[in-house]
């Protein structure tokens, strides 16, 4: 668990392109921009409809994870190289995916598709044809999965960091601002929750800034390097890039992504709620 | 009225140069739309453009569409735009009112 197992830069990605064993996975919720022009020999997966359980408020579980990398061409010791728009908001949620079922070799591709557009690396419009595998994901690793009540068992206790912006931090937005702001849950934060937004840890072209960086940043905010982490945003994905920092950069063990955040935590009846840009108390 | 419709969805930004959708209350919302243009005047597609908020911290960021446009959904309040593209950077300070703040952003290379 570091940059070296869990991150790769553009240059590798583009002299890697067809290198046998490894597999490049776009992954978006908007997968026009994949239509449009994607990696060479890239396939993508769709945030929402591959990911997502249809009818349940869940992901994909074993069974669905399994059929779907296997209908996909990927299998269990393949080299998966995840990328995408979105600053890799979605490549990152993926990424929480891939290690929950126990995937070997997965990393992300520094930057995802901002860096590479802004490098000017080249895309391809086909379509490439895998041919299906017999994945088996492994029985999902809930070390890293926070469910709600553990969530509210570790008000004032566990580290929470809220990765959402400010504004919605202090519940003066209720969605990140591309987004229309009509919503029917509560704003504000879970108390005690730091806030740490996302972004912190990105270099503006996408990139992950350094080690060094990152570990001042999350110092500074308050995190306990002694307690347990976990991290939430609104849906799920930007925590997965903050957890992504922490587990996977940084080396910290029990960090937990609470994919329900703020969507399920500011639906729930009677549990706290802060408001403002302090913490508040548990 | 409030619609839980898009609590599912995702945080992915939404096709830019699609018309504001009629659920979208214009009494409530405060948003910052415009066209990304190069030095020449051209519009820039594929920009990426960041909302930054008063103290400077990243709020969204989106990509302009084909035509150059892009669009965010704020509050009222003090605001930076800064784009990113192949034709250069360029940023712009903005101060939002609820409803329609159209504004021009031009980049150049730095």
């Amino acid at each position: 668990m570091s940059r070296d197992t869990a991150l790769v830069s553009a240059d590798w990605a583009e002299k890697n392109l067809e290198t046998p064993g490894v597999v490049f996975v776009e992954v978006d919720e908007d997968t026009t921009a994949y239509d449009g022009g994607h990696i060479p020999g890239a396939i993508k997966i769709d945030w929402k409809s591959d990911l997502q359980d249809p009818v349940r408020r869940d992901f994909v579980n074993q069974e669905q994870f399994s059929k779907l990398l296997s209908d996909r061409g990927i299998s269990n010791d393949d080299t998966v190289i995840l990328y995408g728009g979105n600053n890799n908001w979605f490549a990152a949620y993926a990424f929480w995916y891939f290690k929950l079922y126990g995937h070997g070799d997965v990393k992300l591709l520094d930057g995802g598709r901002k860096k590479w557009e802004l490098d000017a690396r080249p895309y391809s419009k086909d379509i490439p044809t895998r041919a299906t595998t017999s994945y088996e994901a492994s029985a999902p690793d809930l070390s890293i999965r926070a469910f709600r009540d553990e969530v509210v068992a570790a008000i004032g206790e566990k580290n929470l960091v809220d990765v959402r912006s400010p504004d919605e931090f202090a519940g003066r937005l209720l969605a990140p601002a591309h987004l229309p702001q009509e919503q029917s849950q509560r704003g504000g934060h879970i108390p005690t929750a730091i806030s740490v937004p996302w972004s912190k840890a990105a270099n503006e072209d996408g990139t992950f800034k350094s080690d060094a960086d990152l570990t001042k940043i999350y110092g500074d905010a308050g995190l306990d390097g002694s307690k347990d982490t976990i991290a939430y945003c609104r849906i799920g994905e930007r925590s997965s890039h903050t957890w992504f920092v922490l587990k996977e950069l940084l080396g910290q063990e029990n960090v937990k992504n609470y994919d329900g955040s703020w969507t399920e935590y500011g639906s729930l009846i009677g549990v706290p709620i802060a408001l403002g840009d302090e913490p508040g108390k548990a | 009225m409030t619609s839980p419709s898009n609590i599912a969805d995702g945080c992915a930004a939404p096709d830019q140069s699609a018309p504001i959708p009629a659920s979208v209350d214009l009494q409530k919302e405060t948003v910052i739309t415009g066209t990304v243009t190069s030095a020449e005047g051209e519009a820039v597609a594929g920009a990426y453009v960041r909302l930054l908020d008063s103290t400077g911290e990243f709020t969204a960021e989106v990509v302009t569409s084909p035509q150059g446009v892009f669009r965010f959904f704020a509050a009222p309040g003090t605001w930076t735009l800064r784009a990113l593209s192949r034709s250069g950077n360029g940023e712009l300070a903005v101060d939002a009112t609820r409803g329609v703040n159209e504004v021009g952003l031009s980049v150049a290379a730095a």
